[in-house]
């Protein structure tokens, strides 16, 4: 059992939990995740370690309510425990070595974005942060992203708050306006992901995305999770989440992402409520 | 007097149309009755060739006989000194290539029903006898065991008899390795397999659920923390394509995933249980051994109308056990045989609408002594299907190898160990099980679990 320590609302559908895991927290880095299981016949799913405490042994969740389990785990408080918590999986981000990166967070991106961005600046790099949400009441993580970056934009799709447009506007601008990024860090749904990993193929920028498909074990076990990355198959669960942007076949990954889509939401509705 | 019977007495199993929709046991099991007429068929052969065929070596003859003389406890005892996990054994070993294939009984009709008889025994042991505590005295020694698959259970087993401290780390929310999250409950009741997990906890094994070694602790980091010992047996999880084209349709699974999805996370219950699977009206099976027979009987149970095997052999080459390929037969699993898929077919939108297969013929022997298929050109077909469930085969998992520096593996992925004790090239290390030999059986891994614990209680003793 794996105690919540703290709970955080950060917008209608978005939660953010610190949970006692203090053998994950010693060893988590930038770019794992862990996968969870609320409760006894529950689903597991992965979540990405947002944030870590080592000496407190909390490991930080942020996650979206989208469905069964994340609704599960929402409604989980401060207190209450989680059955499974198994981690820290997944190799960790690269990060060593930039002068200065970029760092795009789509929506719940923002998110998972933020440990790298804070890791590229503790390590001495100049960090541009690019954050984009549908609309103003979604906004997240923009005083934390601006914390750890010399330059920090939000955009909206509604223009309802910062900048109107998508996060591909600013960034082609800060690359026009001569900004010699040796680094892009893109993460967030992959249509947006594969947007930024065109413009940036453009400009011969390298690009590190974070892969999300549907995860069982979490161990290399299952091949569920398998992704095409200059024509071969990887796992993301073992050799990602991240991978070279260029090199993903983002179409592949879009339908495979969708597979239990009708399945879960009819089933959602059979159980009547929502 | 001997039983001269030619056959084995029959035993009791449910019919194929009322199981093929359900995931209860297939098999019900001897009678008491039943169980002692089959044990008056062995012959007591003084030079016993069966034990020969066991890897463990069970005491056969001398456990049948108990059995012949009602005395079911003394026969379970007498399983017990060679043999871990009887119950398990009695369920899933493949017997025809093991103890029953030198049976002499087998010489002239069918050899004596070993592997029955050791189920009923186990059967009648976890009915009827509650296991005395052990009184045993610790030597305050840790040795810690990398995954809880038959390999890890018995090595923790034995070595907790042996008075060591011992705790199993495993990467899945449950104990038990392939019989909890591959074999289907159908074939195996998860309750059995529970049972001996629980009784490993009462002698002092401690399992600690969620752990990925490699990635939360590394071997040496199980080194530093009072371990003093470690035994591998994380098993051959990672799975194999076939590398054509379609693979990555909606649609396509590994066995793995399929199985896992049922069996661990009890799909087979969804939405009672969170997590779903897809199966469609018309199922693919691709390979022949006893994964592809647990995914085509699972895709029948859950609904398909149509469940293919596609193997490319023919059904004497077939890897599964004679009684499991019986059974798929009976509750109406269609076998393309000599028959190779080459392509899986989509729609638009990403989801397997068909498979093409090319028709095979048997040619020269090759390196594994079965007859080499060889495609026949211009013969490819479609069949139409929603679901594909690839079952060709698992490796090891790379994981512990990355972690672990010095520890030295075949280039396929199998950890490279000294057979007469399983010492790997790491002092203090040893391995066993799927994890060395890749993808094999359960008695083999128990064995290979077995002489591990003696070794290691050799190499702390010393
Ligand atoms: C490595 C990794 C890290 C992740 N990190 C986070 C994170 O930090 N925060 C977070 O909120 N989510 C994250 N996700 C996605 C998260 O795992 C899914 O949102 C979750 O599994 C949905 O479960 P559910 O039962 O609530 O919804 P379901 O009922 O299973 O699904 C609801 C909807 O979400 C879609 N969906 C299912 N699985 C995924 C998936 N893996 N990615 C995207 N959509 C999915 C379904 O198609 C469906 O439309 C991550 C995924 C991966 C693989
Ligand atoms: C579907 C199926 C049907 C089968 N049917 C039969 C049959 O009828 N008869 C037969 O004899 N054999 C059968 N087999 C084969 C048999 O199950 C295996 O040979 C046997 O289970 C191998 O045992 P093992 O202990 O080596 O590994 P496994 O049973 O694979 O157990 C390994 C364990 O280690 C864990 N692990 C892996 N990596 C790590 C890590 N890094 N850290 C912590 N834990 C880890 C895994 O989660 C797993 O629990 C079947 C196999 C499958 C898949
Ligand atoms: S353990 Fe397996 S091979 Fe050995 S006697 Fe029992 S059934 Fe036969
Ligand atoms: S070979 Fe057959 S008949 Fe002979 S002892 Fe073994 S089981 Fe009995
Ligand atoms: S989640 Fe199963 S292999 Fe990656």
């Amino acid at each position: 059992m794996y105690k919540i320590i703290r709970k955080r609302i950060l917008n209608s559908s978005v939660k953010s939990m610190d949970i006692l895991a203090p053998k994950i927290a010693k060893k988590a880095e930038p770019g794992q995740f862990i996968i969870l299981r609320v409760r006894e016949d529950g689903e597991r799913i992965p979540l990405t370690i947002a944030d870590y405490d080592r000496e407190e042994g909390t490991v930080t969740i942020t996650f979206q309510e989208v469905g069964k389990t994340t609704m599960l785990l929402g409604n989980l408080e401060e207190g209450d425990n989680i059955l499974d918590f198994v981690g820290p999986l997944g190799v960790p981000t690269n990060l060593e070595g930039y002068k200065k990166v970029a760092v795009i967070g789509g929506g719940l991106g923002a998110a998972i974005a933020y440990p790298q961005a804070k890791k590229i600046h503790s390590l001495g790099g100049e960090v541009h942060t690019i954050i984009g949400f549908r609309n103003k009441d979604i906004v997240i993580l923009e005083e934390e992203m601006k914390a750890v970056s010399s330059k920090s934009f939000v955009t909206t799709d509604d223009g309802s708050y910062g900048k109107k447009g998508f996060v591909t506007d600013i960034l082609k601008q800060l690359i026009d306006e001569g900004n010699d990024y040796d680094l892009v860090v893109a993460i967030g749904p992959l249509i947006m992901m594969k947007v930024v990993s065109d413009l940036t193929r453009e400009y011969g920028i390298k690009t590190i995305v974070s892969m999300n498909p549907i995860m069982i074990d979490g161990t290399g076990m299952c091949g569920g999770c398998r992704v095409t990355v200059g024509g071969e198959v990887k796992f993301a669960c073992v050799d990602g989440p991240d991978f070279d942007g260029h090199l993903i076949d983002f179409d592949e990954a879009m339908r495979r992402q969708g597979m239990y889509k009708e399945k879960e939401h009819k089933c959602r509705i059979g159980l009547g409520g929502n | 007097m001997a039983n001269m019977s030619l056959k084995k007495v029959e035993i009791n199993t449910r019919d194929p149309e009322e199981r093929n929709k359900d995931f209860k046991e297939v098999v019900l099991g001897y009678t008491e009755e039943q169980a002692m007429e089959e044990a008056e068929r062995c012959l007591q052969c003084k030079h016993k060739p069966c034990v020969k065929g066991c890897p463990v070596h069970v005491k056969i003859p001398e456990f049948i006989k108990l059995v012949a003389e009602g005395d079911f406890e003394g026969a379970y005892q007498k399983i017990k000194e060679t043999n871990s996990l009887p119950a398990v054994c009695g369920r899933v070993c493949p017997q025809e290539t093991q103890c029953e294939e030198l049976c002499v009984r087998g010489i002239k009709g069918e050899p004596v029903a070993i592997g029955r008889l050791e189920r009923f025994v186990a059967d009648w042991h976890m009915k009827n006898i509650e296991d005395k505590k052990l009184n045993i005295k610790s030597n305050n020694k840790k040795v810690a065991i990398i995954g809880s698959g038959p390999a890890g259970l018995s090595c923790a087993g034995d070595l907790a008899k042996l008075g060591y401290k011992v705790t199993i780390f495993e990467a899945f929310h449950v104990a038990g390795g392939v019989l909890m999250y591959g074999i289907p409950e159908f074939r195996l009741p998860k309750a059995i397999v529970q049972k001996e997990i629980d009784s490993l906890k009462e002698m002092g094994v401690e399992i600690d659920t969620n752990m990925v070694i490699g990635r939360v602790f590394s071997i040496n980091e199980l080194k530093d923390k009072g371990y003093e010992a470690v035994f591998i047996g994380t098993g051959a999880g990672l799975p194999s394509f076939m590398g054509i084209p379609g693979e990555n349709y909606n649609g396509v699974y590994t066995a793995n995933e399929f199985l896992t999805r049922i069996n661990l996370m009890k799909a087979y219950k969804f939405p009672e249980s969170d997590t779903p699977v897809y199966v469609g009206k018309k199922v693919a099976v691709f390979g022949g051994g006893n994964v592809a027979m647990d995914a085509a009987r699972s895709a029948k149970r859950l609904g398909a109308e149509d469940v293919y095997i596609v193997y490319r052999r023919s059904e004497e080459e077939m890897p599964a056990r004679v009684e499991e390929v019986h059974h798929a037969k009976e509750e109406g699993i269609i076998f393309k045989l000599l028959s190779n898929p080459t392509r899986i077919l989509g729609t638009e939108d990403g989801w397997v609408r068909a498979i093409e297969c090319i028709d095979m013929e048997l040619g020269e022997p090759d390196a594994s002594g079965r007859r080499r298929p060889i495609p026949i050109e211009g013969s490819e077909k479609e069949i139409e299907v929603e679901t594909v469930v690839i079952a060709i085969g698992q490796s090891p998992n790379p994981l512990i190898k990355a972690t672990t520096e010095g520890l030295e593996t075949h280039s396929w992925g199998g950890i490279i160990v000294d057979e007469a004790t399983g010492a790997t090239s790491i002092p203090g290390v040893y391995a066993g099980g799927d994890a060395v030999t890749g993808a094999a059986t359960v008695i083999l891994a128990m064995g290979a679990g077995k002489t591990a614990a003696n070794a290691i209680d050799e190499y702390l003793t010393k």
